[in-house]
């Protein structure tokens, strides 16, 4: 299959709305291709430094990131690939048979604006890659606003670039980023490499001295207090973050999109192919700069990822925090963009990603949120996951339960209020707790997506029969 | 012409990496793993396009 066909399949440009024919199906290695390239991007190169700033120790952030992968594949094998396989349709479509026409559109406005702030973060990400070569001040590790004119033209401009081209030609920065993923896969470990090496030298002592790789590790993630405005992450907190960072697409079940061209559910499996390239060599090796970086310099705080490479990698580094920020911002700001537009029909694609790609750059240039950027990943997870939940219980539980799936196609409505108070409900009881401290973010959404489960099904049972009786 | 390509592009893999495998054991100076993966950049992103994901001619 050639990769244009493979992108238009994995944007849900095709069988938008019919299941996907069995001649359309794809084969393994597809899957494992697409997440591959999908989960090496601009952001890891974020989100490993912000560990190390989070203070984690070497055992809980290999042995967390090793556990919680392992349960976001699971996640992909056993809660969204199954149903993906047999109803073999949009993420979009089935929630507009279960949820109605209108409550799709809020679907789409919570997720477009979710995807515009991770764009902006990968505008970010590339925009630090250009402060190396203009040498202008950029944030500091706790910056929320810019803090110089250099930063915010260059993220003004990378930012539109990138939005530009979204517009014109996604289809050739797809292409262009399938060109780029195995060459960028073997920087981002080089990183870890030279950076371990590096370590090593600063140190002043020997590989066998520090007590081999695990006496290193034990150097790099000395774990102890985070840095000033940083949460303290243990393995549980780099355990769930890892599990549920992607929980959007798996629990969430945003990829039956994808899925959905699987010939079996267990192809689900190829999401390891991201989960251990992407978020843990990758996020591991970053972290392994930003870990030198602290070492040599205590004082030096700033998360970047483009002097981070290029001090690593010279220009080739550079390059790829450019192209890391650049392939993954491009498809991020067109998915906004069909979500958007989903909402406002008439308005032409093109103008809709090239207003989508200014709110993504106007992010950009406020450095908090990348900077935050593992509480935000949590909270875009936390507010798609019911959804997930609601897809799940009606697609497995409806029928052994005696209640109507797909209850407003059945019924014939517009908007089924039903999902809305579930969805609102628990992301608001989800946010109250983590906003009162009471459980963390990146712990609430697993509660979370048991009471959005149980609350469906107690409000489907209350409400259902009447409105069918009505 | 496919074939030759793609062993380019394979070549300029290996150098991507293969540098700082070296550097790693101490074998060479970070200034020439810097280098050699620039040049393996643009290698890789010059051969690379003509054959990943073009449909092969029967």
């Amino acid at each position: 299959m050639t990769d244009e066909a493979k992108q238009e399949h994995h944007v849900g440009d095709e069988f938008e709305r019919e299941p996907v024919p069995k001649s359309a199906w794809l084969g393994f290695k597809s899957f494992i291709g697409q997440y591959a390239g999908e989960h090496c991007a601009g952001t890891e190169l974020m989100i490993g430094p912000l560990f190390v700033a989070a203070g984690v120790s070497a055992f809980d952030v290999i042995g967390g990131l090793f556990v919680g992968n392992l349960l976001a594949v699971l996640s992909w094998m056993f809660l969204c690939a199954p149903i993906a396989v047999r109803a073999r349709l949009t993420l979009y479509y089935q929630l507009e048979k279960i949820c109605g026409k209108h409550m799709v559109i809020l679907y789409n406005l919570a997720n477009g604006i979710m995807f515009c702030f991770l764009a902006g973060s990968m505008i970010t990400v590339s925009a630090t890659a250009v402060g190396v070569w203009f040498d202008f001040p950029m944030p500091a590790l706790s910056d929320v606003m810019p803090n110089s004119i250099g930063w915010v033209m260059a993220v003004l401009v990378v930012g539109a670039l990138i939005s530009v081209v979204a517009a014109f030609g996604y289809k050739m920065v797809a292409r262009f980023a399938n060109i780029a993923a195995p060459w960028m896969v073997l920087v981002f470990l080089a990183f870890g490499l030279i950076g371990a090496r590096q370590f090593i030298a600063a140190s002043g002592s020997s590989l066998s001295e520090m007590g081999g790789i695990w006496g290193l590790a034990n150097e790099i993630w000395k774990g102890g207090d985070p840095l000033p405005g940083q949460v303290k992450f243990t393995f549980w907190h780099v355990t769930f973050f890892a599990w549920f960072c992607n929980m959007a697409m798996h629990i969430g079940m945003s990829d039956l999109s994808v899925f959905r061209f699987a010939k079996k559910s267990w192809y689900g499996a190829a999401s390891a192919s991201g989960m251990y390239v992407g978020h843990f060599m990758a996020w591991l090796a970053a972290s392994i700069l930003y870990a030198l970086q602290l070492h040599i310099d205590p004082a030096n705080t700033d998360v970047l990822p483009g002097p981070l490479a290029y001090k690593a990698c010279g220009i080739a580094g550079l390059i790829c925090v450019i192209i890391a920020g650049w392939t993954t911002a491009n498809p991020t700001i067109y998915r906004a963009g069909l979500a958007f537009q989903a909402i406002m029909p008439k308005v032409s694609r093109f103008k809709v990603t090239l207003a989508t790609g200014a709110i993504a750059t106007l992010a950009g240039v406020f450095p908090g949120i990348a900077m935050k950027l593992l509480g935000f990943v949590a909270i875009y997870g936390m507010v798609l996951m019911p959804m997930g939940a609601i897809i799940f219980v009606d697609f497995w539980l409806f029928d052994r339960l005696g209640l109507k799936k797909n209850y407003a196609e059945q019924c014939g409505i517009n908007f089924n209020w039903i999902p809305l108070v579930t969805w609102v409900s628990v992301c608001s009881v989800c946010a109250w707790l983590a906003q009162t401290g009471r459980v963390q973010i990146f712990f609430v959404s697993l509660p979370g997506w048991f009471a959005a489960a149980v609350l469906y099904i107690v409000l489907s049972k209350l409400f259902q029969k009447k409105e069918i009786s009505s | 012409m496919r074939k030759a390509l793609q062993t380019v592009s394979v070549l300029s893999l290996l150098m991507t990496i293969v540098p700082s495998v070296m550097f790693l054991s101490g074998a060479v100076e970070l200034a020439q793993v810097k280098l050699l993966m620039i040049f393996a950049t643009v290698v890789w992103f010059a051969a690379t396009p003509f054959w990943m994901g073009k449909k092969v001619s029967s």
